[in-house]
């Protein structure tokens, strides 16, 4: 079935030294970086903002001080690469003393029936290539019921997909990522 | 209309009109190509080791999600955002043999991939990285950062003025030391298309005990690995480097629908 003429180039490690060349600002390097963990700063906020904090954790369990995430998003009324929305976000998780992620956002909408979700890729030092993943939210029940992706997942693990809502301090969402163990997150062959 | 959107304006169609029609075009990228990437555990390369997922990965039907990324213009570029020889110079130009890097960015099918956003980052030519964390007891030189980025042109093509970064030591066992090498991120037309990767020098003696390069199936090795050109290299000035990149194309074989 495969006509092409040329092999892909193999992927490496993000290594441990990325921060200075991706997430320069973040980690307050004197170079300008292309995107951080903030979607909605330049706009008039379509949606409702939430907050979305996690930790990546190892084998063990620990944090991984070293990864770096980046978030792809439709804006509020489900719409890829608008204008006034760029959907586009990226952090290290070095620069929180326990490591959490934090990307300050619009909640998405739903894209051609799927329910509404954030499509996640994780780098770091010790993966050789990246992993996609996705965000999916924990007051969509109905949504995520009928959503195809999250049908194609094992019932066991589809929780590891859903970040839990709080209103404790604004909206804020929880969604850690677990490379191994019991409730290893999801990973998908995009 | 850029590629991208021809792209997703496929896919939609695809998805409405696929009943209505006998056999159609439709987009479909490629998957990631298992025989030249290399695996999650490789436990050579010891942080792989409580780092990679041990569950399969669960097949995912590209939606407008996949088929869709962040679009960079050329305004977010600066004037030396691609020349690592100038972009940080402080009082003095930055010390080391300063060469060139360059080539295209294509899909699998040979078509060259415009406006690809390209981050690089890398060692000083002592081996030194400026970031907090190296250690390395190597001098940093105060007049190179070691980082830059560019877009593609129309053609796909690419180039960085930088200095040649010097080998390394890391922790992975007993004087294990880094190849010389050069840190890449690349975005084309999709998150699909993501790719960050690493280039090397020719005949470099360190590639044969790296457990990261070696981490790549032996058909993908080469690759990753530069080559010298004489034709690139600027007389009197710079030697040249090409490295040609592959990212994931659409598979066009025509689909049957009933
Ligand atoms: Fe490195």
């Amino acid at each position: 079935m495969r006509e092409n003429k040329l092999l892909q180039t193999p992927s490496q490690t993000v290594g441990p030294y990325f921060a200075y060349g991706l997430t320069s600002q973040q980690y307050r390097y004197d170079h300008a970086q292309v995107a951080d963990g903030n979607l909605i700063k330049d706009n008039n906020n379509h949606g409702e903002c939430i907050t979305i904090k996690g930790q990546v954790l190892d084998g063990e369990g620990n944090f991984i001080p070293d990864a770096m995430i980046e978030i792809w998003q439709a804006n509020a009324e489900g719409n890829y690469n608008v204008c006034d929305f760029k959907g586009f976000g990226r952090q290290g998780t070095g620069t929180d003393k326990n490591g959490y992620f934090i990307f300050e956002t619009v909640k998405p909408g739903s894209v051609n029936e799927a329910a509404p979700h954030i499509n996640v890729i994780v780098f770091m030092r010790g993966l050789l290539s990246h992993v996609y993943t996705r965000i999916y939210f924990s007051d969509e029940a109905a949504a995520n019921q009928k959503d195809e992706v999250l049908r194609s997942v094992d019932e066991k693990r589809r929780a590891t997909l859903i970040a839990k809502r709080s209103e404790k301090n604004g909206v804020e969402y929880i969604f850690n990522i677990r490379m191994q163990g019991e409730n290893e997150t999801v990973f998908f062959d995009v | 209309m850029n590629e991208y959107q021809k792209v997703d304006r496929t896919t939609q169609l695809t998805d409405q009109r696929r009943s209505k029609a006998n056999t159609e075009k439709i987009t479909i990228m490629n998957k990631r190509d298992w025989s030249v990437h290399p695996p999650y555990l490789f436990p050579d390369y010891k942080s792989t080791v409580l780092r990679a997922p041990t569950k399969p990965l669960i097949p995912l039907k590209h939606t407008l999600s996949e088929l869709t990324g962040p679009v960079y213009g050329h305004d977010m570029i600066g004037k030396y955002d691609n020349d690592l020889t100038k972009n940080a110079i402080k009082n003095g130009e930055p010390l080391g043999e300063r060469i060139i890097v360059a080539g295209k960015v294509t899909d699998e099918n040979g078509r060259p991939v415009r406006d690809t956003l390209i981050e690089v980052w890398q060692a000083n030519a002592a081996g030194r990285y400026i970031h907090k964390v190296d250690q390395h007891n190597a001098p940093l030189d105060p007049n190179f950062l070691g980082a830059g980025r560019c877009l593609t042109d129309n053609e796909g093509n690419y180039k960085f003025y930088t200095i040649k970064p010097g080998a390394y030591p890391w922790g992975n066992h007993s004087n294990a030391w880094r190849p010389n090498h050069i840190h890449f991120s690349l975005f084309g037309n999709h998150i699909t298309s993501r790719l960050v990767t690493q280039m090397y020098f020719p005949g470099d003696p360190l590639l044969q005990y790296d457990p990261v390069f070696l981490g790549v199936p032996e058909k993908g090795r080469k690759l990753l690995i530069s080559e010298f050109k004489l034709d690139l290299t600027e007389d009197s000035f710079a030697l040249g480097y090409e490295f040609n990149i592959v990212l994931r194309g659409k598979n066009e074989t025509p689909f049957e629908t009933k």
